[in-house]
This record gives C-alpha cells, sequence and structure tokens, in this order.
C-alpha cells in the first residue's frame, strides 16, 4: 500500500488535522502543567543552597530551552519554505515567531526573579542572559520584518532568508557572548549523569514536555488562523462549516 | 570578474563624491555621538578611558547604521539597480563592489576620525594602535551585514529603523571582540585572540554576505 507522506502538507488538508490534533495537545499540556508543578512544588524537597527559590527553574529552565530550540524549528521551516516553496512551511515559520519570543520573554523575566534573591541583582551581564535577550531581539526582528511587508509571498522569502542567517550567526553570538563575561551557573544536567534530586529531575522533565505541548497546540491554532487569512479567496475555504456559518 | 568589481567601486565612489554632503553627514553623526558621552557621564578621565573602546565602536555602529538605507536605495529608485540584475556578470561581485564602496566612503573615514577622538578619552598610543587594527577589521563586517539587512528592507516603509533592529543583533560579536581586544592591551593580555578572531569573522562576512545579499535582492525585487 502506497502512503502519501504529502498528505498534509497542503493547507487543505492540514487544517483539518491541525483542528483535530489541538484539544488533544492543549489537555495533555493542562494535565502535565498541573502534575509537573505539583512534584515542583509540593514534592521535591528544598534545596540546601538557594532555599525556596530554586522552584521557578521548572518554568524558566523549560520555556529557556524552548525558546531555543523554536528559533532553529522555525530556521528549518522558513529554509524549506524558501527552497521547495511551500507555502504550509512558510505559514507555520511566521506561526513559530511569536511563541517564540514569548517563551524567550517567560525566561527572561523567570531568570530576573530568580536573580534578585539569588545574586542580589533583577539583572546581570551574565552571557547567558544576555544570549537570551539576542535571541529574544533577533526573533522581533524577524516578526517586525515580516510585518512590514504586505506581499506575503515576499514577506515570507525576506523573512526567511533573515531567519537562515540569523540562525547562522547564533553560535558565533553565542560564543562571543560566553567569552565575553560568565556568571550563570553551569548546566547541572550532563550526559555524564545529574546531581539533581529525582523528584527536581521528573517535576522539570514533565513541565518540560507539557511545555513543549502547549507550543505546539499554541502555533497549530495560530497555523490554522494563518491559513485562513491566506487562503480566503479560495473556494474550500468558503465551504467550511464554519466559514459558511 | 575584477574588472566589474572595480568598476562598481569607481562608479559608486563617483556617485559619492558628487553628493558629499551624505558623506560627510555620518561622520559628523559619529563625532557627536562620541562627543555626547563624556557630557552624560561626566568629566572624569578614568572612567573616560575605560569607557572609550565601547563608545567609539558603538558609535561607528550606530552611524554605519545611517548610511546602510543608501547601499541600494538611490539604484533601486532610478531602475538601475533593475538593470544591474540583468546583466550577465555575477550579482554577488558586483554587490561585494557596492559593499566596498560603502565601506571606503563610510567606514574608512570613521576610522581616521576614531584616533582624534581616542585622544579626547585619553587613551593610550598602544590601545589607539589596536582599537584602529580592530576598527579596520570590523568595519568592513558591519557593512557586509548590513547589506543583507538593506537588501531585504529595500523599498518597505519605515525601512531604516527596521534595518537597525534586523542588523544589530547580528553585530554584536563584532562589538565583543573590537572592544576585547583594546581591553586586552590595558589589561596587559594578548590581544591577537581577538583580532584573530575579528579576521575569522571578515573572512566569513566576505565568504557569504555577499551572496546572502544577492538572493535578498532577488526576493526584494520579484
Amino acid at each position: 500500500m502506497a502512503i502519501n507522506w504529502f498528505k498534509y502538507s497542503a493547507p487543505t488538508t492540514f487544517y483539518g488535522l491541525a483542528g483535530k490534533l489541538i484539544p488533544w495537545f492543549g489537555i495533555s499540556a493542562a494535565i502535565l502543567f498541573a502534575v509537573g508543578l505539583y512534584i515542583g512544588f509540593f514534592v521535591a524537597p528544598t534545596d540546601y543552597q538557594q532555599g525556596e527559590f530554586y522552584r521557578i527553574i521548572f518554568i524558566h529552565v523549560p520555556s529557556s530551552i524552548i525558546s531555543m530550540f523554536l528559533y532553529l524549528i522555525m530556521a528549518g521551516y522558513a529554509a524549506m519554505g524558501l527552497i521547495f516553496n511551500t507555502r504550509l512551511s512558510s505559514m507555520m515559520a511566521t506561526a513559530i515567531a511569536p511563541t517564540g519570543a514569548l517563551f524567550a520573554f517567560i525566561s527572561l523575566w523567570t531568570g530576573a526573579l530568580w536573580g534578585k534573591p539569588m545574586w542580589g541583582a533583577w539583572w546581570v551581564w551574565d552571557a547567558r542572559l544576555t544570549s537570551e535577550l539576542i535571541l529574544l531581539f533577533l526573533y522581533l526582528g524577524y516578526i517586525a520584518l515580516h510585518a512590514s511587508i504586505d506581499d506575503p509571498r515576499r514577506a515570507d522569502r525576506a523573512s526567511a532568508l533573515l531567519a537562515i542567517v540569523g540562525s547562522v550567526n547564533v553560535p558565533i553570538i553565542y560564543f562571543s557572548v560566553q567569552w565575553w563575561n560568565t556568571l550563570h551557573q553551569g548546566s547541572t544536567i550532563k550526559f555524564s549523569g545529574t546531581s539533581m534530586h529525582v523528584a527536581m529531575q521528573q517535576a522539570m522533565f514533565i513541565t518540560l514536555v507539557a511545555c513543549w505541548l502547549y507550543a505546539i497546540a499554541v502555533i497549530l491554532a495560530r497555523v490554522r488562523s494563518i491559513i485562513l487569512e491566506r487562503e480566503r479567496h479560495t473556494k474550500w475555504i468558503t465551504e467550511l462549516p464554519e466559514v459558511k456559518n | 570578474m575584477s574588472g566589474l568589481f572595480m568598476l562598481v567601486i569607481r562608479r559608486d565612489l563617483m556617485l559619492a563624491m558628487r553628493r558629499r554632503a551624505d558623506v560627510l553627514t555620518t561622520l559628523i553623526f559619529f563625532v557627536m555621538v562620541v562627543s555626547l558621552f563624556p557630557l552624560g557621564v561626566g568629566p572624569e578621565m578614568d572612567m573616560l578611558r575605560k569607557m572609550a573602546p565601547g563608545v567609539l565602536w558603538v558609535a561607528a555602529l550606530l552611524s554605519s547604521m545611517l548610511s546602510l538605507g543608501r547601499l541600494f536605495s538611490a539604484d533601486h529608485l532610478d531602475g538601475t539597480l533593475e538593470q544591474m540584475m540583468l546583466a550577465p556578470q555575477s550579482l554577488s561581485m558586483l554587490v561585494l563592489g557596492k559593499m566596498a564602496a560603502h565601506w571606503m566612503v563610510s567606514g574608512l573615514p570613521l576610522v581616521l576620525m576614531a584616533p582624534v577622538l581616542g585622544i579626547q578619552f585619553d587613551m593610550s598610543a598602544e590601545a589607539l594602535g589596536i582599537l584602529i587594527v580592530g576598527l579596520l577589521l570590523g568595519t568592513p563586517i558591519l557593512s557586509m551585514i548590513g547589506g543583507i539587512g538593506a537588501a531585504l528592507t529595500l523599498g518597505l516603509r519605515g525601512g531604516g529603523v527596521l534595518l537597525s533592529l534586523l542588523v544589530l543583533p547580528l553585530c554584536i560579536p563584532v562589538l565583543i571582540f573590537g572592544t576585547g581586544a583594546v581591553e586586552a592591551v590595558s589589561t596587559g593580555l594578548s590581544v591577537a585572540s581577538h583580532l584573530s578572531l575579528l579576521g575569522a569573522l571578515l573572512v566569513l562576512a566576505l565568504a557569504f554576505t555577499p551572496w546572502v545579499t544577492a538572493q535578498a535582492l532577488r526576493i526584494s525585487m520579484e
């Protein structure tokens, strides 16, 4: 039996699929958030050094990880849209940008809340903070460029090029900032093992998965709106039950 | 190939010489921004000496943003750019020529002006020397990365501000290594690492930015 791998690469079919998937991702994100935060706040032990303040990592770490990965995924979709000229890839890249910017902002915000009691300052010019801030700037530049070009095709292609240039630059920026200054604590989770308590690990892992599911649900919802907006002149949109009524 | 390169440079330089005010504005902007800092933070020489490389580099970054809008816009408006893209020669080479001319017009004067401003900030001769070398290596990178932004924002409303928003984050490594080299002199460390990294960035930019800018121009002009 031949499987049509490209069936869902068309906005027409993907629109329906995304609509069916959103509730699943949304509900499981909500459940996992509840479980993860419960373990994080009530089960995980108090840290011997940082007291109760460390508990912000259950939001902070997942949002930092996701903000960085989303940029690469966005650049990947943008590149696909540029190379293969597929409509849906460009729409996905556009849909990912605001969520990525949001996670970068949450990561900076929670970092500041953690920094005040631990370092005694809301903001320090540390390497990781600074590179996260620059990442937020890159997201904002992408969104601004896309928003200021009226022709959607040119907007897609121009911002795709910017995203690719940005993703080439991300490692350069990261290392240059790291050599410039480092104050942030090193990674606690390494491939060789971790010094973290099991409950902390579990809580962080669960909230990380929850954040991913949330991000996917939101991105799918946004891409549905983009499809509706871009394809509003086509016949299949006018025949959709939610559009007809 | 190199004939085309020289031709574009000569043409752009001649155009710039016919409109000298544009070149001077950028330079005056650079001098003014640098002169504002002592007024803003106070005249203590110790602090100014420490701040000098950062202030000069940030001012150079800002003034090169200021002139980037003109890189392609005049040619775009009178249709020359379209003719250039139709030409059988490589568009990347042509773009590289335009970037080189842009650097000679807006980057090189800043490099020549920097020592005078450095003396105002009481920088040592050694630190000034490294600052100049750093600026010589770094300002071409600014012109080249800026070229991508200028091509992407060609003909957009509010292009100037948008251009800075796109390009400034990408220029951060240049700023870090440029000021780092001067910093290293004053603390007695080796400057070679910073300057080598700047050189590496320059080579990378030379290899990729003309091609990326050519692609961006094609996207903007279709």
